[in-house]
């Protein structure tokens, strides 16, 4: 279908399809195999100049928001998406100092990242702080020109690869929502080391490992605009990155239908294909018809939110949850028209089904995206004056 | 330092055929791509620009539509890029269209290495190196697979040959044809491809290159191809196909009814 792309958002698409195709698709089995941190194909995304897309120009960025970088994000993802999310989460790490950060700040660590030198992680999640935030136990202590961090983040993607931390700390637990603040910490700081990495059920080119902070001493420069201010660059920041995570969805669905469909034409069972059997076109109906919806979802939603509207959230969260539920959906279904095949390693939708479910697990979880949206709807709805019966 | 690689479009290997009854090549439909081994003399170029800010120009003889070749290389971060076209190039063969690129070379004036890739997919001759080399009195070295900067006046490359490798001092200005080994081509960047979408691609003709119209395209050449033909299909096949197993199996029985022994 055509989105009306202007024509350089059709070069980032063709741009990010040609890395799937060439540099992806050929190493994604033998990457999610070792569970290899994907640093070649990093490199040739640092070369293309795809990890700047939603940096201004003034930091060394091509200018475009979050609509150009989805558009990246999702011809990555059909290749996979561990290396998908590799390159989205630098983005993730680096939103609260795009957002929020200093002028000096910006120009220090936006450089690097635009250039897919350095990557960027996010720290938020700790042991008994998931869905619940305000739970986190992580603390930052002010002491003369210096904040020193203690506290265990776990579970954070690119933990031990990236060079750039953009991590939440409390600063004051006694004003508990407005306690908290969001650090930068440079991979290599005194007293900052990283825990084992995971062993996951998917997403295995992508390293998930703890951040361990004991007596972490980062000049107080490094705090992101005000002590307090935690939660609100982190509710900000989700807003901004959670169409990525659709959009990993989208690519996710795109890559499992383009599979199933040209299998469905040359498995012949009964003497015919099996695409030509009800069940499996039905099948593969709906799984392009959610595809399509999903990803004119997530355009919408990432096209209006580079208007710079008021607040999103309530897009944000539909635009991270459809697609990845999508996405499971289509995987299962991909595996299902596969057949005994598709169950096998040697193909690859059953690596896709593993990795879809993160989609409904990290940035939020789907329950969590169901939420937001409930909440925001009674807010919405608590405001208008009229009746719809 | 400026650098010059010399590319060629060809049709896309992959879905060539030979018409059988004109015994040409049918290019009607089929892709055109840049000749792989050129991409590896762009990247040899590229490599040197990123050591030394060495600038980096692409040169091609071909029909207009050669412009998209160029282009594409611009997309991986070439500099300028000029098009050698002109109706007279037409049926050029290996000398003829050395005879031209020497030509643009020259008038180019300043460039102290000339990279060709090994040879061309289309013609496999790995002549227009050596020729154009020749055509204009400089060393040259076929088949480097390394090449590096020697001081301030000279390369140091090294030569795969059937017997071993040899490494060789060459002076500036001087021409290489290269192989795979010099490393992988980069892909595109949005910032070049950005650039390539709006790159001026000059166009030299005869007039431009002053060149004699007898010494150049079909007159100018001293090879003419008489007759292309595909050796004729040996119709004893058979073909096996499906799922790996299902290949397994059919072999498998393929052997045992021709009594091979052991089965
Ligand atoms: C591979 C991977 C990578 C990750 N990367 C990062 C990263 O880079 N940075 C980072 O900070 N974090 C990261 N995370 C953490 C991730 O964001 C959390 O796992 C997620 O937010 C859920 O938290 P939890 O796992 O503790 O689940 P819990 O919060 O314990 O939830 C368990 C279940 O209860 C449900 N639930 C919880 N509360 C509610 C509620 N109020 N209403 C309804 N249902 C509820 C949840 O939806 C879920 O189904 C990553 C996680 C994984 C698995």
């Amino acid at each position: 279908m055509h989105y009306f792309l202007t024509e350089e958002q059709q070069m980032i698409q063709d741009l990010a399809a040609q890395i799937a195709k060439e540099k992806i698709r050929p190493q994604r089995a033998e990457l999610d195999a070792t569970e290899e941190f994907p640093w070649d194909i990093m490199k040739v995304l640092a070369q293309s100049d795809l990890f700047g897309l939603y940096i201004p120009e003034a930091y060394g960025g091509m200018s475009g928001g979050v609509f150009e970088n989805c558009l990246a994000v999702e011809k990555l993802a059909e290749g996979c998406i561990a290396i998908a999310t590799t390159f989205a989460a630098s983005g993730l790490g680096a939103y609260p100092i795009l957002l929020f950060g200093s002028e000096e700040q910006k120009q220090t660590y936006l450089r690097p990242i635009a250039a897919g030198k350095r990557l960027a992680a996010f720290g938020v999640t700790e042991s008994g702080a998931g869905s619940d935030v305000s739970g986190i136990q992580t603390t930052a202590v002010k002491d003369g020109d210096h904040y020193i961090l203690n506290g265990t983040k776990q579970w954070i993607t690119s933990g031990g690869e990236a060079e750039i931390y953009s991590v939440l700390a409390i600063t004051d637990r006694s004003k508990g929502p407005r306690g908290a603040s969001f650090f930068i910490v440079e991979k290599g700081d005194p007293g900052f080391t990283f825990g084992k990495k995971e062993k996951k059920m998917g997403l295995r080119a992508s390293a998930t490992r703890e951040l361990v902070f004991q007596d972490c001493r980062i000049p107080k420069s490094r705090l992101i605009a005000r002590e307090g201010m935690g939660f609100i660059i982190a509710m900000k920041t989700f807003d901004k990155s959670r169409p990525g995570i659709g959009a990993l969805g989208v690519g996710l669905s795109q890559g499992a239908l383009d599979i199933a469909v040209e299998y469905a034409r040359k498995r012949i069972q009964f003497g015919k294909s099996i695409i030509n059997h009800q069940a499996i076109a039905h099948k593969l109906a709906n799984m392009a018809t959610k595809t399509e919806a999903a990803r004119a979802l997530v355009y919408s939603v990432a096209r209006y939110m580079d208007s710079d509207p008021g607040d999103v959230s309530k897009l944000a969260a539909m635009a991270k949850m459809f697609p990845g539920d999508v996405a499971m959906e289509v995987a299962t279904e991909a595996v299902q028209v596969l057949g005994g095949y598709g169950y096998m390693q040697d193909y690859p939708v059953e690596k896709m089904m593993r990795d879809a479910k993160i989609l409904q697990i990290y940035e939020g979880t789907n329950e969590i995206q169901r939420n937001i949206i409930g909440q925001e709807l009674s807010k919405e709805y608590g405001r208008l004056k009229e009746t719809f019966f | 330092m400026h650098i010059v690689a010399c590319i060629k479009q060809v049709p896309d290997a992959k879905n060539v055929r030979i018409d059988p009854n004109t015994n040409t090549l049918v290019r009607q439909g089929v892709e055109s791509i840049v000749n792989p081994f050129d991409l590896f003399a762009v990247e040899a170029a590229l490599r040197i620009k990123d050591e030394t800010g060495a600038k980096v120009t692409v040169i091609t003889m071909g029909p207009p539509q050669a412009e998209q070749a160029l282009r594409e290389t611009i997309e991986r971060g070439v500099d300028e890029s000029i098009l050698l076209s002109d109706r007279a190039f037409a049926g050029s063969d290996t000398w003829a269209t050395s005879t031209t690129l020497a030509a643009a070379i020259r008038k180019l004036g300043d460039v102290d290495l000339i990279i060709c890739g090994k040879q061309a997919i289309d013609g496999d001759t790995a002549q227009v190196g050596p020729e154009l080399a020749t055509l204009l009195d400089i060393p040259y070295a076929t088949f480097v697979k390394e090449i590096g900067l020697m001081g301030e006046s000279h390369f140091r490359v090294t030569r795969q040959t059937d017997e071993g490798t040899e490494v060789w001092k060459l002076p500036m200005p001087c021409l290489i044809t290269v192989l795979k080994e010099v490393g992988e081509p980069r892909l595109p960047s949005l910032r070049h491809k950005m650039r390539a979408k709006k790159a001026e691609v000059p166009v030299w003709g005869i007039g431009q290159l002053g060149l004699d119209a007898e010494k150049v395209g079909l007159s100018g050449s001293y090879t003419q191809v008489v007759r292309v033909f595909s050796p004729p299909r040996r119709t004893d096949r058979v073909l096996i196909e499906g799922l790996p197993e299902v290949q397994a199996e059919q072999l498998f029985n393929y052997l045992k009814e021709a009594k091979v022994p052991g089965l």
